[in-house]
């Protein structure tokens, strides 16, 4: 399946673009999203390993199965405040 | 109330807002751009959010304080954008009938705001460099 995975702040400065598309087999999880991301863009490695995911709005974990469709956000280490 | 906008934060206004009869002490925290980090020298900082989940956070920022404490009034505004020396980023204005929860729900809110909303701020040096802010081992999960 092909997803989309918004990026912020230093992630999309690295990639050098707002998102990502990607793919992923049916049925992946979060963390293999995260080892996709880093294996087609290795820019954003530094920043990945410690970036959490969300989906539709909201943080998941590592083993949060991907949906097919919904909005995914990759959320790097937030500064806000 | 919670809030994200581009425009200066007025403290003022918001204060007026929490003030109530039924309130004994009304807290104020401001978040303000500082001229010297590490003896580094800041130009301006600037903030990005994703708008539709800071969104959601902060209002369940609110909840969960409303929930934890007695408030009169809770109010959180974020400032995106350009925030210039002196002037507030983040403002967080709680009330309730005696001090001591709105001292505590003030300090919680914004720990917890810097934990856990999706929102950056990059810092543009005096020197001209820019820098995103991603602070490791910070990072938390919504639990």
């Amino acid at each position: 399946m092909n997803v989309v995975v918004k990026l912020f702040a230093g992630a999309r400065e690295l990639a050098g673009r707002n998102e990502v598309s990607l793919d992923l087999p049916p049925g992946a999880t979060v963390g293999q999203l995260r080892e996709q991301l880093i294996a087609d863009h290795a820019e954003l490695r530094p920043l990945l390993s410690h970036a959490m995911f969300a989906i539709d709005a909201e943080y998941c974990d590592n083993e949060t199965q991907v949906p097919e469709t919904g909005e995914i956000a990759c959320i790097p280490p937030v500064s806000g405040g | 109330m919670i809030c994200l906008t581009n425009d200066p934060i007025n403290p003022t206004k918001l204060l007026e807002q929490a003030q109530s009869p039924e309130a004994g002490a009304v807290v104020l925290f401001l978040g303000t751009t500082r001229r010297l980090t590490g003896g580094r020298e800041t130009a301006c900082l600037q903030y990005e959010a994703y708008p539709a989940m800071a969104t959601k956070e902060l209002e369940q920022l609110e909840e969960e304080a409303c929930r934890q404490w007695p408030l009169t009034a809770c109010l959180i505004a974020h400032r995106l954008g350009a925030v210039p020396l002196g002037e507030a980023s983040v403002a967080i204005v709680v009330a309730s009938a005696h001090r001591s929860e709105a001292f505590a729900a003030g300090q919680w809110l914004i720990d917890t705001l810097k934990q856990r909303v999706p929102i950056w701020k990059q810092e543009q040096w005096a020197d001209g460099e820019t820098q995103w802010v991603h602070p490791i081992g910070k990072i938390t999960n919504n639990e």
